[in-house]
């Protein structure tokens, strides 16, 4: 007998496998919202440190899911969630490749990226709202966002060196 | 300096499968913050498996179908090298060893988030990690910054998942469709 919790979590991820147009960093809003606020798996914090492990971690950014499912039901959660967020759009993408270098120069093609684009960015910057609403409880936080923010815009410093910053103010009691 | 064509740069051997195991396994143990720069770097600069054309071609196919891009990115390159078996060795090569690693780290937090010090880095990792995806988020508007109609999308799209927590599957079942029909009617004009 399969755990209905893990049933759950397949069902859960599975679908949202199909939604993830532009990637997991674009799904984040959506993950929050059946994790958190449908299914109550989490809390706020919870979710918070569930994306800062995944991040500390190398990786896909998809990880955050293996922690979610770990979270829910231990390491054959954190199993079930991986397989279940990669595997229906990897059956997708293994039948569509083939047909797909056909339309190539298809205008239609062309138009959906084109259409989809934009879409995107709106998610992503969604993610980056919902997940400062839930890691940022205090002031000295929301700079470090804000501060990260705006030093990746304007330096080529790579993104572990901002990692490690937060964590050293953070272990130092900075947030 | 010799005259001749430059020798074809694209794939010089068709990978076995465990090469495609090691190869993607070296980019999901590198990739911090974004493993796509180093599966670019591993494809196309290390082994020339791909050239920088056909890199971009498997990109865009990879960002354009749901679900993780990697992954995609992955599935793709594996089949066209070593058929299904090929997809399925270099998305374990990707994932085996990340996976392991955030189930112990997340692990590792559990038995320690009593200790203020954890605690407190764990805060700051989260904080200083959404500050990445805030300046992707920005970064991504550029190339869209004198198309009137794809910032309009982008912000309706923003605020209705973002501040109105629409569930995505409404938004984008409203929102693609309209954005497509726009673009494609942009592009005739």
């Amino acid at each position: 007998m399969i755990p209905p919790v893990l049933l759950e979590l397949a069902w859960q991820f599975g679908l949202l496998s199909f939604l993830a147009i532009g990637g997991v960093n674009a799904l984040i809003p959506e993950i929050h919202r059946r994790v958190v606020e449908m299914e109550h798996w989490m809390s706020n914090a919870d979710f918070a440190q569930a994306f800062a492990i995944a991040q500390a971690a190398p990786g896909p950014n998809m990880l955050i899911v293996s922690v979610i499912g770990w979270k829910v039901s231990g390491v054959l959660g954190a199993f079930v969630a991986t397989v279940a967020i990669c595997a229906p759009s990897s059956v997708l993408t293994f039948a569509v490749a083939h047909v797909w270098d056909r339309f190539r120069e298809a205008p239609l093609r062309v138009a959906i990226q084109h259409g989809l684009a934009p879409v995107t960015v709106g998610l992503v910057l969604a993610s980056g709202y919902i997940l400062a609403r839930a890691a940022d409880q205090t002031w000295a936080a929301f700079a470090i966002t804000g501060a990260t923010t705006a030093l990746v815009l304007v330096t080529r410093v790579h993104p572990l060196w901002f990692l490690a910053a937060g964590a050293l103010l953070g272990a130092f009691g900075a947030v | 300096m010799s005259a001749g064509p430059r020798p074809p740069i694209a794939a010089a051997a068709i990978p076995t499968r465990l090469a495609l195991f090691l190869g993607f396994m070296q980019v999901g143990l590198q990739g911090f913050g974004g493993v796509l720069p180093f599966a670019h770097r591993m494809l196309v600069g290390q082994h020339r498996w791909l050239t920088e054309r056909e890199f971009n071609e498997v990109l865009s196919l990879s960002q354009f179908l749901p679900g993780p891009n990697i992954i995609n990115l992955a599935i793709i390159i594996g089949n066209r090298f070593r058929g299904p078996l090929g997809s399925l060795t270099a998305c374990l090569g990707l994932m085996l060893m990340p996976f392991l690693i955030v189930i112990a780290l997340a692990a590792l937090y559990a038995r320690f988030a009593d200790l203020e010090w954890v605690r407190g880095a764990t805060i700051g990792v989260s904080s200083a990690a959404t500050g990445l995806i805030i300046a992707m988020g920005f970064k991504m508007t550029v190339p869209m910054k004198r198309i009137p109609w794809q910032i309009a999308v982008a912000g309706v799209t923003f605020v209705a998942i973002g501040l109105l927590r629409t569930p995505l599957l409404w938004t984008l079942a409203a929102m693609a469709p309209a954005s497509v029909a726009v673009a494609w009617w942009a592009m005739r004009r």
